[in-house]
């Protein structure tokens, strides 16, 4: 399956955390890595979505929806920092 | 391949690089959901082209069946990566793989209509030049063309898939400090991408923004 970027997922996450997330710091828990969500590669093609680490591949962002109802599942990240919004 | 102009109540204005998710929902309730790039400049109308895809979800109503007042979902003005504002500076290169090419219209026209001084280069690169978007108006930017495919009699453009000898051509050098956009499909990107950093790009200078070949996100 063909990786995309965090940018293919900029509307589901608008609507997950009512806010632009693509510029958001996100920090890998398996290497450390850090960078713009926008960044993180984006598997679409599952039943869900999945977001890995551009470095290590890690899987760092799960996005279920299940009926009307998005399941996030944020474990593999260390950290998520958002930008202030200009 | 199909321009489309939208009308979209409350819209509060785009940024040069974002997208909206144009949703359709079949009567059954079943959902299908794409992303387009707007290729008009902020304080103009929403516009989005739409490449037809074979087997495509949504693009085939949206080159065919849609008519003038017709009503769609939509959501955005997605997206505070891939965008430009005059302030973020330049030099400017671009590089657009396929339809992909809205984006960077999107970020030519603003450029011109702020009457900022950046200065900017594209790199296009297409299947054939029937497969060229916004060519007449893109005649007045500096703009190298790849043809792919196939290439017309008499062509005095590039002819190959993008490789890190053309970047060297076509790209700012690194020392003028230019930054850098690239989008179309994933392979596009990545080569593009990797290209420009061989050639002395920082990582942070290039901004990408992938599309599945098939149009599929």
């Amino acid at each position: 399956m063909e990786a995309l970027d965090g940018n293919a997922i900029g509307g589901t996450l608008y609507d997950v955390f009512g806010r632009e997330m693509t510029m958001a710091q996100a920090e890998c828990g398996g290497c450390g890595a850090r960078g713009p969500v926008a960044e993180c590669e984006v598997y679409l093609g599952g039943p869900g979505v999945v977001v890995r680490c551009r470095v290590c591949h890690s899987i760092v962002i799960v996005l279920v929806q299940v009926r009307e109802m998005m399941c996030i599942d944020c474990g593999g990240l260390s950290d998520l920092e958002l930008p202030t919004w200009r | 391949m199909r321009t489309l102009e939208l009308e979209i109540p409350d819209w509060p204005g785009h940024v040069a690089g974002q997208h909206v998710d144009v949703r359709l929902t079949a009567e059954d309730g079943y959902r299908a959901e794409r992303a387009y790039s707007l290729a008009s400049a902020p304080g103009e109308p929403a516009v989005i082209t739409v490449e037809r895809l074979e087997n495509g979800e949504v693009s085939p109503y949206l080159t065919q069946n849609v008519r003038p007042g017709d009503a769609f979902e939509i959501r955005g003005p997605i997206g505070g990566y891939f965008v430009w504002r005059p302030d973020d500076g330049g030099p400017l290169f671009l590089a657009a793989g396929g339809s992909r090419i809205a984006p960077m219209r999107a970020i030519l026209r603003h450029r011109r209509n702020s009457m900022s001084e950046v200065k900017a280069r594209l790199l296009y690169s297409s299947r054939t030049l029937e497969d060229v978007i916004y060519r007449e108006e893109l005649e007045g930017e500096e703009v190298f063309h790849t043809l792919t495919r196939a290439q017309p009699p008499g062509w005095t453009g590039y002819s190959r898939r993008v490789d890190v000898d053309l970047l060297r051509e076509v790209a700012w050098p690194p020392e003028h400090g230019p930054l850098a956009f690239v989008c179309g499909p994933t392979s596009f990107v990545e080569s593009v991408a990797a290209g420009l950093v061989e050639i002395g790009y920082p990582p942070g200078r290039i901004k990408t923004e992938r599309f599945g070949a098939t149009g599929g996100r």
